[in-house]
């Protein structure tokens, strides 16, 4: 079958902000050729929808939106002569060959052949099927991100009295949209005994437009037959098993969930690349390089981020040494040491290190897996402690990082949390 | 009066507690840095916040004009400030900070694109 054919050095899936940092700082490393393939009919991703402030307090000292955040990284990858396509949905990653199968609505079946891969195609929402809420399926059902596409793209609003599932930072901030828009936000539920995002979500989005928090509850079936009618809201107990003679009806005609997101691997799958069962992304080291050596990753993709500007760091690391890969200028002969999840830690990222890389300095990121107060984040070698910093909180929705310098480590790397008195 | 001000400031979130006499603040303790001081002083007087949402584009009803006001307006003033908005379709192109409303309801702030969109 013919093919369109197009050759680079560097060939990056997603033109979100993991994407454009990393062609950005390909090219910048030196990288000829730069492609971003990306399936949307814009670069920008999911930050095209998040109008709302937030971003770029860390990298650029000022509060932007999401469209000026990746505004300024369009605008420095077209000075940079970065090419890209739009409509065009990669169907298979071989990082034997280091060919990509793409289809585009302008080329059609698109073969593209490069020295080195970047894998950017950040995450996607769990639904009301990931956690299997009983009851029917009428309209009005929507997970949170879809409707904020909805909403803040194609002008088309999705209800009017609304009960958002979830409180993780889409669905607080899908609240203070809708209120703005003019719906009733009757309440945000969330199963656990804390909030999922950010505590400035929370005051800005819910407490401002008077949006009660149901901490401990959750939604145990959901009513309407074309159109939804209403949730039942129940408290949990310790377990997280609703106390059902404790339910409530709640009149709504929308719901939204906000229940987390999934890093997008399909195609990393396929491809054969080793995934972390816990971050459900490829595992990498800190030069965010799978174990497909041709193949690296950034991102969402690798693990869920609460701010951007951790994602275009993380991403303009991979998209460096993307470049270098491709150029044959990447330490082959590595020295690999293993991070190892301690006390009060859920994941770590990367999930190795090069230990031989020349006066590394590494940032481990981590979550931990219960909110704490008056902390030590620790890094040890063994018992040597080769980092402490101490913290007066740290929460699931918040990531946390320790650094280390690859001249200190005598072998494998433990992160762990431990409580100060 | 005694209020609990979370900073939003940072994705830190420090609780300060304000202390004061109307809106005379007389007291501040729980920041960590001097942003965090101005943001309690002023949440405790004058809380203001960045409003950000869309305009129609007219002739183009499937798309929207993200905007944004280039300084925090009063909260008390936000729905007074959607339904102007509302009622406002911008003309292509347009470019990143063109002002698509000027001087929103007497507040001095001006309602800003955050995109560029060509014609």
């Amino acid at each position: 079958m013919a093919m369109y054919n197009v050759k680079c050095d560097v060939a990056i899936i997603g033109g979100g902000p993991a994407g454009l940092a990393a062609a950005i700082a390909a090219k910048e490393e030196g990288a000829e050729k730069v492609l971003i393939i990306e399936r949307d009919n814009a670069l920008g991703g999911i930050l095209q929808q998040c109008i709302h402030p937030g971003f770029g307090l860390s990298r650029f000292k000022e509060e932007l939106t999401g469209p000026e955040y990746y505004g300024r990284f369009v605008d420095r990858a077209k000075e940079l002569n970065v090419e890209y396509m739009l409509n065009s949905m990669v169907l298979q990653v071989n990082h034997e060959t280091n060919e990509i199968v793409a289809t585009s609505s302008q080329y059609g079946l698109t073969q593209v052949q490069e020295g080195s891969i970047v894998l950017a195609m950040g995450c996607r929402e769990k639904t009301r099927a990931s956690i299997a809420v009983p009851g029917t399926r009428p309209a009005g059902l929507y997970t949170a991100g879809s409707a904020q596409r909805l909403v803040n793209r194609q002008n088309i609003m999705v209800g009017k009295k609304v009960v958002i599932l979830g409180s993780g930072d889409i669905g607080m901030i899908m609240a203070r949209r809708m209120s703005l828009e003019g719906a009733k936000v009757v309440m945000v539920v969330e199963l656990m005994d804390y909030l999922a995002g950010l505590t400035r979500n929370r005051v800005q989005c819910l407490d401002d437009f008077g949006i009660p928090l149901k901490l401990a509850h959750t939604i145990t079936k959901i009513e309407g037959d074309t159109r939804v009618t209403g949730v039942w809201v129940a408290p949990v107990n310790e377990k997280k098993q609703p106390i059902a003679e404790k339910a409530e009806f709640v009149e709504c005609d929308t719901v939204l969930f906000s229940v987390g997101l999934m890093p997008e691997n399909e195609l990393t799958r396929k491809a054969g690349i080793a995934i972390n069962p816990i971050t459900n992304g490829p595992a990498v080291n800190q030069y965010m390089q799978t174990s497909a050596p041709s193949v690296f990753a950034c991102g969402n993709v690798v693990h869920v981020n609460d701010l951007v500007d951790n994602v275009s760091e993380e991403s303009a690391r991979a998209g460096k040494y993307a470049a270098r890969y491709a150029m044959g200028k990447l330490n082959a002969e590595q020295k690999t040491v293993t991070c190892v999840t301690g006390r009060n830690v859920r994941y770590l990222c990367p999930q190795t290190v090069d230990a031989a890389e020349e006066d590394g300095k590494v940032s481990i990121y981590f979550r931990v897996l219960q909110p704490e107060l008056n902390v030590k984040l620790i890094a040890r070698c063994g018992d040597e402690i080769i980092y402490s910093h101490k913290e007066y909180r740290v929460n699931p929705g918040e990531m946390n990082h320790v650094n280390v310098e690859t001249a200190k480590l005598a072998g494998d790397i433990t992160v762990e949390v431990v409580k100060e008195d | 009066m005694k209020k609990e001000i979370i900073c939003t400031v940072c994705p830190r979130g420090c609780h300060i507690m304000v202390e004061g006499d109307g809106e005379k603040v007389l007291s501040a303790d729980g920041y960590s840095c001097k942003r965090g001081l101005e943001y309690a002083n002023t949440e405790y007087a004058h809380p203001v916040r960045i409003l950000t949402t869309t305009v129609k584009i007219a002739g183009v009803p499937n798309d929207l004009l993200p905007v944004r006001s280039n300084q925090p307006v009063p909260k008390e003033k936000l729905f007074d400030c959607m339904d102007v908005i509302r009622t406002t379709a911008v003309k292509l192109p347009v470019k990143r900070y063109d002002v698509i409303v000027p001087n929103i309801c007497g507040t001095g702030v001006d309602i800003v694109a955050t995109k560029t969109v060509e014609a």
